[in-house]
């Protein structure tokens, strides 16, 4: 990275933690969808509290996903529809390291809070502290590998009217992995076996979507943007 | 990589229709012969499984069909790939032209997976590992027929198409894999490659017949899709027009 790079890199980190602490309201929603759909299940199913328990890494999980998922839409949108993306594109930087930058401030500002809010989750399903630290360990992995994989389909869906639909039916099948292996670890340590195999895949998960996604969402981009 | 000039000349969308046109017929007949035989060794030449009696015989559709939903996916993205990086435009057209063939071999597979698994199993759908990467797999091929049918320009919408194949066939592994870790109670592949298959030769010969059929089904009908839709995109070419007063191809 030469040092021009690094700071339109670092910048327009700023630029959009910047734009969301301006609309800092819509921060808000995929935090309260991500802790209404937990609390249906208690409604829906039953609040006895073994069956919550096990239920619990699984709901918590799918929930963050979708949270993830809905938050996606702010990513490109605004920059899309008002040129900048364009701009951004035709700078000498690489995109995909401008895509990088982007993604990062997003999940500053949806993954993180969702990790801070999840032990709160946690006591709703009445999981034990054990299960709420590793549910937050997975978490700190498993976000991050979401908000790379949805750049790709969000950059894919970027121009089409009703976009959104679609994002969720190119996306899901691939956050699969990441679930399986998050709420996986989740029961194991209430189980009280060791985490450290699935806590490697997440890893090796979040490696392999920080170096490729990235370069992915630069080409959906291009393509979208032309 | 510069591809040679002969690739581009045999790719052009008059050329691949004039091939094409001579090769469907061997790609039917093959298909149609090969169904009769594989068929028919599979129903009534190959003994009975000594633990799933005649049941099992579903296998000489299944097995190949499900063969067929990994292949063709492979094919799309590879011809997607050729697509995006050297813009070759038919290409782009035996992508968009499998994946409909590819969800349909993967529909049969789950259809004909859970038809099987009822007698043996005893319910129709179990959360197995390969039952369910398979389904996961359909979602991938409609994911990519719903993105490529609501993007209005064929060029961008194939390109875009090929970007999601290439992505997907970097995560089909992984999302096999954790899906198998996840759960199993399928039984083991019984046809490998590196190793002696532990299917008797008299169910093999039905099983590869039956593969070779489905192969070349999926030859013919990816072709002629790829031309109906190369005579609707070059509807306003000489030559189109030709073809059509002519018919003679």
């Amino acid at each position: 990275m030469t040092p021009s790079t690094m700071s339109a890199f670092f910048a327009l980190v700023r630029r959009d933690l910047m734009l969301s602490y301006r609309h800092r309201n819509e921060l808000l929603n995929p935090l309260l969808f991500f802790l209404i759909v937990v609390t249906l299940f208690p409604l829906g199913v039953s609040p006895e509290k073994t069956l919550l328990q096990t239920m619990a890494p699984g709901v918590i999980w799918v929930a963050a996903l979708l949270a993830v998922m809905l938050s996606l839409d702010s990513l490109f949108k605004d920059d899309y529809d008002d040129g900048t993306l364009e701009q951004m594109m035709l700078s000498p930087h690489p995109t995909s390291l401008l895509v990088l930058a982007k993604i990062i401030s997003h999940w500053l500002v949806t993954g993180l809070p969702i990790i801070l809010l999840a032990p709160l989750l946690g006591i709703f399903m009445y999981l034990p502290a054990e299960g709420i630290i590793t549910l937050m360990l997975t978490l700190l992995l498993g976000t991050p590998v979401l908000s790379l994989i949805g750049a790709i389909g969000m950059a894919l869906t970027l121009g089409l009217n009703r976009g959104g639909m679609l994002l969720s039916l190119l996306v899901l099948p691939l956050y699969i992995p990441v679930l399986i292996f998050s709420a996986n670890a989740v029961d194991a340590s209430l189980a009280g076996l060791a985490v450290r195999g699935q806590m490697y895949f997440l890893g090796a998960l979040l490696v392999l979507s920080i170096t490729l996604a990235p370069l992915a969402t630069a080409a959906a981009l291009k393509i979208s943007v032309e | 990589m510069k591809l040679p000039a002969i690739v581009h000349k045999f790719s052009s969308p008059k050329n691949f229709y004039t091939m094409s046109g001579k090769l469907i017929p061997w790609f039917t007949w093959g298909f149609g012969l090969t169904l009769i035989v594989g068929l028919y060794y599979g129903f009534f030449v190959a003994p009975p499984d000594y633990q799933q009696g005649e049941s099992y015989r579903i296998m000489f559709v299944h097995v190949p069909a499900a063969w067929m939903s990994m292949f063709i996916y492979m094919v799309m993205a590879t011809s997607g790939a050729i697509g995006l990086i050297w813009r070759i435009k038919t290409a782009d057209l035996m992508a968009s032209a499998s994946a409909p063939i590819g969800a349909a071999f993967t529909f049969l597979a789950l259809v004909t997976g859970s038809l099987w698994g009822k007698p043996m199993w005893g319910t129709y759908w179990v959360w197995d590992a390969r039952l369910t990467s398979e389904l996961i797999l359909l979602f991938l091929y409609l994911g990519f027929i719903a993105l490529q049918a609501s993007i209005e320009d064929p060029r961008n919408a194939a390109r875009a198409g090929a970007v999601l194949a290439i992505v997907g066939v970097v995560n089909i592994p992984i999302i096999h894999y954790s899906v198998e870790w996840w759960s199993t109670l399928h039984q083991g592949a019984t046809v490998t490659k590196f190793d002696k298959p532990s299917i008797h030769i008299t169910m093999l010969i039905p099983l590869l017949t039956m593969a070779v059929s489905f192969k070349l089904y999926y030859a013919a009908s990816v072709l002629m899709r790829a031309r109906a839709e190369i005579l609707r995109r070059e509807q306003n070419s000489r030559w189109v027009k030709e073809v059509v007063e002519n018919d003679s191809i």
